[in-house]
């Protein structure tokens, strides 16, 4: 998604420094001081996981820390939230997957 | 060592951190978004003054004059759990277990979800989240959206988004259903845009004004309200349409939309489909609680200010001893007056900390009454009734005074 740099009231964005993160394995360029979750829309990712049951995809919802819907592993540190964590030079950031539910008769699961 | 921790470092809480501390209090503030300043960070809009209030800047000024008194602001820090400790409470962290004697609680407000079906598509979000990726984080939620739900946030997010050149293809209702309630109504949506018809779009304001506040012409006019909405600044207001579901397969693509009468009842056949790649939900507002439920204070029920909110005293103090609130977890207000009810909370806890020579009672008064006064001009008002309830809290807090709670052992 596009980055709003120049603002009609905000003004300009002013701190532009640059670092780079890796998602799911690829390579990503962050502005320092920004969180993961806005990183990733800045690039173009609006899912950040799948649902651990279902297998759907999810995204960000609040924003602001509440809804826990935007849990990523963090640095090998699972359930963090991106809305709510600094992306940081060298970052590994990985998604959450579909948990295997064997007591549970599910459709579709590979 | 530290006499008073804060939780939240929205307007309520640093407003509070600096009533104290200008006193002599020692504070820390944990708050566990990336920067200080809450819900203030992403407000943007023009005052009746045509000045502009923005919350970033509001934001900066008070982590300064907090910085300047030597306040230590930590962010990052997730508070999960309260409890009481030999002298005063714990406030348990993801960064470790704090303590002091004092506690206020300014954990501000969340939004109501409204779950419309494709709703945890990725490219959904709720309208505070547009707010927040588009003027704090600058990026654009998207390249076309479409919001669900038109209410007084609603409205001034709108604008904000359209400043920041993000298209807004149409405002929709939702389906009325059991969750939606009155969010679904064209007629109840119309009544309560009315009360705060200076935040509504200037043309529904005219339209408004002049004719609606007569019932019977109120009831015409939602039954005549054009089909194709009236336009906010090019954004059709369609109070006609509800929203039926959100389309798509990995991310959002588009939304169903019905049309509805005044009442929010469909009529048949007339699906519409919309393309989108994002979609904000915006449902209202209700009091973030929860720690003070954990802590053990006692709730009332109280609909003008959101919901169920802690029960306090004017001077922002709970039943529980050395526990107080402010801010939006007291009730949906706009952030000056939880500005003004930090203030008040700060000094009433000096007071209470034996800080008398520096918070004289007069100062509290001051404090309690600047409150009033903010609350009766600020531009921003939620609920029309906003007055009533505050009453209805302080008589609550009155027909309870002297009996007393243990903490924990009371929740709801
Ligand atoms: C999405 C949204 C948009 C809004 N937009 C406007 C607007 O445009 N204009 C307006 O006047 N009002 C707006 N409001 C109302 C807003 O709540 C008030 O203006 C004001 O910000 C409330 O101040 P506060 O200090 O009570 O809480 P907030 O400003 O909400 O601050 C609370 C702080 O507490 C922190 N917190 C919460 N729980 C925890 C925890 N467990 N651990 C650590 N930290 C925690 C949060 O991270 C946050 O920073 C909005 C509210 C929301 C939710
Ligand atoms: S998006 Fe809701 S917690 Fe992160």
């Amino acid at each position: 998604m596009t980055r709003i740099i120049d603002h009609a009231i905000l003004g300009k964005l002013d701190s532009l420094k640059k670092v780079s993160f890796q998602f799911n394995g690829k390579s990503y360029e962050a502005y320092e001081h920004e969180t993961v979750a806005a990183a990733l829309l800045a690039n173009g990712i609006r899912q950040l996981r799948v649902h651990e049951e279902s297998g759907t995809p999810r995204g960000i919802y609040c924003n602001i820390g509440h809804c826990m819907e935007c849990r990523v592993t963090v640095n090998h540190q699972p359930n963090v939230r991106a809305c709510l964590t600094k992306v940081e030079e060298g970052m590994t950031i990985e998604s959450g997957r579909r948990h295997p539910t064997p007591l549970k008769k599910t459709e579709g699961l590979q | 060592m530290t006499d008073l921790i804060v939780i939240g470092s929205g307007p309520a809480g640093l407003a509070g951190a600096i009533a104290a501390a200008g006193t002599g209090l020692r504070v820390t503030v944990v708050d566990e978004f990336i920067r200080p300043g809450g819900r203030l960070l992403g407000q943007l809009h023009q005052e009746p003054s045509g000045e502009w209030w923005n919350g970033i800047k509001e934001a900066e000024k008070l982590q300064h004059e907090a910085h300047a008194l030597g306040i230590n602001i930590r962010c990052g820090v997730s508070v999960y759990n309260i409890e009481t400790a030999e002298a005063g409470w714990k406030v348990y962290t993801n960064e470790g277990v704090l303590e002091a004697p004092f506690v206020l609680i300014a954990t501000g407000a969340a939004e109501y979800p409204i779950p419309v079906p494709g709703w945890t598509l990725p490219g959904v979000m709720s309208i505070g989240a547009a707010q927040v990726m588009t003027n704090v984080h600058r990026v654009q939620a998207g390249r076309k959206g479409i919001i669900i739900g038109a209410n007084i946030l609603a409205f001034a997010i709108l604008n904000e988004l359209q400043l920041a050149g993000i298209k807004v293809d149409r405002v929709v209702l939702p389906e009325k259903n059991a969750v939606s309630r009155q969010a679904g109504e064209p007629e109840a949506v119309i009544r309560s845009l009315l009360n705060a018809a200076h935040l509504a779009p200037s043309a529904l304001l005219r339209f408004g004004s002049r004719l609606m506040k007569n019932e019977t012409i109120r009831n015409i006019g939602t039954r005549f309200y054009p089909k194709n909405g009236l336009k906010i600044n090019g954004t059709p207001l369609q109070l006609r349409k509800a929203a039926v579901e959100i389309i798509g397969t990995e991310q959002v693509e588009g939304v169903r939309t019905v049309d509805i009468d005044a009442y929010g009842h469909v009529i048949p056949g007339t699906d519409r489909l919309y393309e989108a790649d994002f979609v904000c939900i915006a449902g209202g507002l209700y009091p973030l609680a929860e720690l003070a439920a954990v802590a053990g204070c006692p709730f009332e029920y109280i609909p003008e200010l959101g919901g169920h909110v802690p029960r306090h005293s004017e001077t922002m103090a709970t039943p529980l001893p050395g526990l107080f609130v402010a801010g939006n977890i007291t009730g949906i207000e706009s952030g000056k007056v939880a500005m003004a009810q930090g203030t008040a909370a700060g000094l009433s806890i000096a007071k209470q900390a034996g800080k008398q020579a520096a918070a004289s009672g007069r100062q509290l008064e001051q404090a309690i009454e600047h409150v009033r006064t903010i609350r009766q001009q600020v531009a921003i008002q939620f609920h029309p009734d906003i007055e009533l309830g505050r009453s209805q809290m302080n008589e609550q807090w009155k027909a309870h005074e002297g009996t007393s709670v243990q903490p924990g052992e009371k929740i709801g």
